[in-house]
């Protein structure tokens, strides 16, 4: 097989760090090469240097043996490359049809549709992608914009595909036709570059390359190797692949209720039903997981369990008592911690710096005050124990978060809330985005806390972490509770069926 | 009163409406193309001025309201490249620089206009006429209210169902409004994100400069210090109570002309209220208007958030 893109020697740099340095890496015509690595390996730097999105500062990348200059994603496009993006770059206001066309230049002025959408109509049949090309992208559930992003790049004819992280938002039924979808474009000739880091997907590959830090460690077969060799040369050190508890006392454990959640029904800002009928609950000393494609409603659960929204119906009670509709101070008060999803923006301030945040929302605590003054030098005490306790790396806990790795930031976080918590600890996606290595050392730190009794709830993207972690999940759809399993007795494919809706839905 | 006199007071108010909504819609359709590019232009008013002021030394100095016409669009152009030379290339708070345009045009219009009848009678102009169109002003009421106006004032009107047609029928308005929604779509297909938001601003102010020089020109025949007395904003205003769309920026505008156009109607008709009240309606409405529109549907997404890659 040929070469049919390749980066030579390829750098990149951003103010401060090296994204990429002298990567060399070659995708063969016809093959599905993965790019496995760490977050912040420079997976996605390298793909945007592929399609002209980013300029390198060194080295070139070669299409079919000739030296390509690209200027701008439109030299790419020329040449055949095509992005789908991991954040998918979709306007919501416009319909299928529109997200596929704008930009592509592939209409008149005057905008005539109608050759456009027999050529999408074709690939839709080719791929076999059922999807209403005049519905509004808003209104499509997150898998539907998965396909609309795969149609944008191969409507614009891409002859080679780079894919980043395409499975991150879809449900484990969605990956499967992903990937068929994926084998269905091998066959007609594509060259896919698959950017993972999950190592189902990596196995699947014909080759993979994988990245530390910027640098290509080695290209290999997946044949050839093992998951664990493979996670060795991205990490660099070995590590737990998965956190397994150890269950020997589950069997004995009395689950004395903390959280009881009763048919809780929300409504978000534009009236449209984000929790239906939600019940469920939580006991000492229980880790329940949460299950579901993010923006199922797990974000409005989460915020209704901490009192930062007020729920339409239904009440919460916790130890028996109702607090439903009190100001989110009494919850924190009364002994609950959450650990948000979105660290930056809403778990942290990322101007302020470590002390701040870690006492950040108990700043009027006794024990930081001084009268009406904050108490610095025994918030200076406290958070740099805190400091040490959790291993976060930073030169002191004067610095502003934002200076701070994900995983450092996250445990700024999970320290803030921990200390300050008493019964309910409140974790939705605790470790998305963070390395193994952080992973494991947050799981680490949620099972202690269920040792201590605490009833948790933990929600998580990875189905494997949940299984080995929780006592029970529940799985979320559409704003509903579609089924509470047991991890001992259930598998991958009834959870991926409960993601998807149900069984009812599934059959039809 | 009998009932001739009292039609044609409603004859009268009804046309005066259509002549107040000129200015108005002109800034309002205009800074809705600018809009829906993203970029929040709060400088309307300023541009306003901007074009009003010009559109009045070059009246006075060349005595062809045409040129003045021609001048107040030139006029807000160029105060529409300032605008987007802040916002799309230097990436500044698009409030901010609406701002600082503001104040700087209300301070140079009245600097430069003491300079100019420095040491002499104010100079006047002869403003724009009537000019009727055949057959269709002989239509009862209707011909006196829609079809004896200025020619701007006809253009005003087409520009509602042009910018439409540019917006949503066209392949550029398509790249426009996606600029508006998520600018990285077009970015990514390697389209200039920043030339498109030069054009959409560049649209928006010039029409805000005709919008000016009409108000200058269509109703008075000399300069006031400030004389858009908050039109500018009110144009905004009616950009978010239509929803940021054409029909709907048509009919806020129309609101706010029959207010003003009633309280200038008080005057003659007598009524023993201070008309300072009524001068002040449609101002009273448009933030009545604003508090009962809570919810910002139809707002733009990426609206007045400056695009980083």
């Amino acid at each position: 097989m040929s070469d049919i893109l390749k980066a030579v020697n390829l750098t990149k740099r951003f103010p401060g760090v090296i994204a990429n340095e002298n990567v060399n890496f070659d995708l063969r015509a016809g093959e599905v090469h993965c790019l496995f690595g760490e977050n912040g390996a420079g997976k996605s730097t390298l793909s945007s240097c592929l399609f002209g999105f980013y300029q390198p500062e060194g080295g070139h990348i070669e299409i079919g043996g000739e030296i390509a200059n690209f200027k701008s994603p439109r030299d790419a496009i020329h040449m055949g490359v095509g992005m789908v993006h991991q954040h998918f770059v979709l306007v919501a206001e416009f319909s299928v049809l529109e997200n596929i066309v704008v930009g592509t230049h592939e209409s008149g002025w005057q905008l005539k549709l109608t050759d456009a959408r027999k050529r999408v109509e074709g690939l839709c049949a080719e791929y076999s992608i059922d999807l209403d090309l005049d519905a509004r992208v808003g209104d499509l559930a997150v898998g539907q914009q998965q396909w609309v992003e795969i149609l944008k790049a191969l409507f614009l004819d891409a002859k080679v595909l780079i894919l980043d992280e395409p499975s991150a938002v879809l449900t484990p039924e969605e990956s499967l036709r992903l990937f068929r979808i994926i084998d269905h474009m091998k066959e007609l000739g594509l060259s896919i570059l698959l950017i993972s880091h999950k190592m189902v997907e990596v196995m699947q590959a014909d080759r993979v390359t994988v990245l530390r830090k910027g640098k290509v460690v080695d290209t290999v077969c997946p044949a050839n190797v093992t998951p664990n060799e493979l996670t060795r040369m991205m990490v660099g050190r070995d590590v737990e692949l998965r956190m397994v508890r150890d269950r020997t006392e589950d069997a004995e454990r009395k689950f004395e209720t903390v959280l009881n959640v009763e048919k809780v029904s929300y409504r978000d800002g534009r009236g449209k039903l984000a929790l239906d009928n939600v019940s469920l609950h939580i006991g000492k000393g229980e880790i329940l997981g949460l299950a579901g494609v993010s923006g199922n409603g797990q974000k409005e659960l989460f915020e209704i369990l901490s009192g930062v929204l007020v729920p339409e119906n239904g009440c919460l009670s916790l130890d028996g008592e109702r607090i439903e509709g009190l100001p989110s101070r009494q919850y924190m008060d009364r002994g609950v911690g959450l650990v948000p999803d979105d660290r930056f923006r809403e778990g942290l301030i990322p101007e302020f710096n470590i002390r701040e945040n870690m006492i950040l929302g108990w700043q009027r605590h006794d024990d930081y005050t001084n009268g009406m003054f904050l108490d610095h030098k025994q918030i200076g005490s406290i958070a740099d124990g805190l400091i040490d306790e959790f291993q976060i790396a930073t030169p002191s806990g004067a610095t502003p978060v934002n200076h701070l790795s994900g995983g450092n930031a996250q445990k700024v976080i999970l320290a803030r809330e921990f200390v300050h918590s008493s019964k309910l600890l409140l974790a939705n996606q605790p470790t998305r985005g963070l390395d193994l290595g952080v992973i494991e050392y947050v799981y680490k730190q949620i099972i202690a806390k269920r040792e201590e009794g605490y009833a948790i709830l933990l929600a998580s993207e990875e189905l494997e972490d949940l299984l080995n972690l929780s006592d029970r999940i529940a799985v979320m759809s559409g704003g509903k509770i579609t089924g509470i399993v047991d991890p001992l007795t259930t598998t991958v494919e009834e959870i991926g069926l409960l993601m998807a809706g149900g069984k009812e839905e599934q059959a039809a | 009163m009998g009932d001739l006199f009292q039609e044609a007071i409603l004859v009268s108010i009804l046309a005066g409406t259509v002549r107040i909504m000129t200015p108005i819609l002109f800034a309002a359709i205009g800074e809705l193309v600018t809009q829906r590019a993203g970029i929040w232009n709060m400088g309307v008013e300023g541009t306003m001025l901007m074009g009003a002021f010009i559109a009045y030394v070059v009246a006075t100095a060349t005595g062809s309201i045409w040129i003045a016409v021609l001048a107040a669009m030139l006029a807000g152009g160029v105060v529409g490249l300032l605008t987007a030379f802040m916002t799309a290339t230097m990436r500044v708070d698009h409030f901010i620089t609406g701002l600082g345009i503001n104040l700087l045009i209300s301070g140079l219009t009245l600097y430069w206009f003491r300079i100019y009848i420095k040491g002499r009678a104010q100079p006047t102009f002869e403003g724009f006429e009537n000019v009727p169109i055949p057959v269709l002003s002989s239509i009862p009421y209707l011909g006196e209210i829609l079809f004896t106006q200025r020619i701007l004032t006809y253009v005003a009107f087409l520009s509602v169902p042009a910018i439409w047609f540019l917006l949503y029928r066209t392949r550029w308005g398509l790249e426009l409004r996606c600029l508006g929604e998520n600018p990285k779509a077009l970015d990514i297909k390697g389209l200039s994100v920043v030339r498109r938001q030069y054009t959409a601003v560049l649209i928006g102010s010039i029409m805000t400069g005709l919008g000016g020089g009409f108000l200058m020109l269509g109703f008075s025949d000399r300069f006031l210090a400030d004389i858009t007395a908050g039109r500018g904003w009110l144009a905004i205003v009616a950009i978010i109570a239509g929803r940021w769309m054409p029909r709907g920026v048509l009919a806020a505008v129309a609101v706010f002309a029959l207010l003003e156009s009633v309280a200038t109607h008080v005057q003659v008709l007598g009524v023993d209220i201070p008309h300072q009240i009524f001068l002040a309606l449609p101002y009273v409405a448009s933030i009545v208007l604003l508090m009962m529109l809570r919810s910002k549907s139809g707002e733009p997404r990426r609206l007045g958030i400056p695009y980083f890659r």
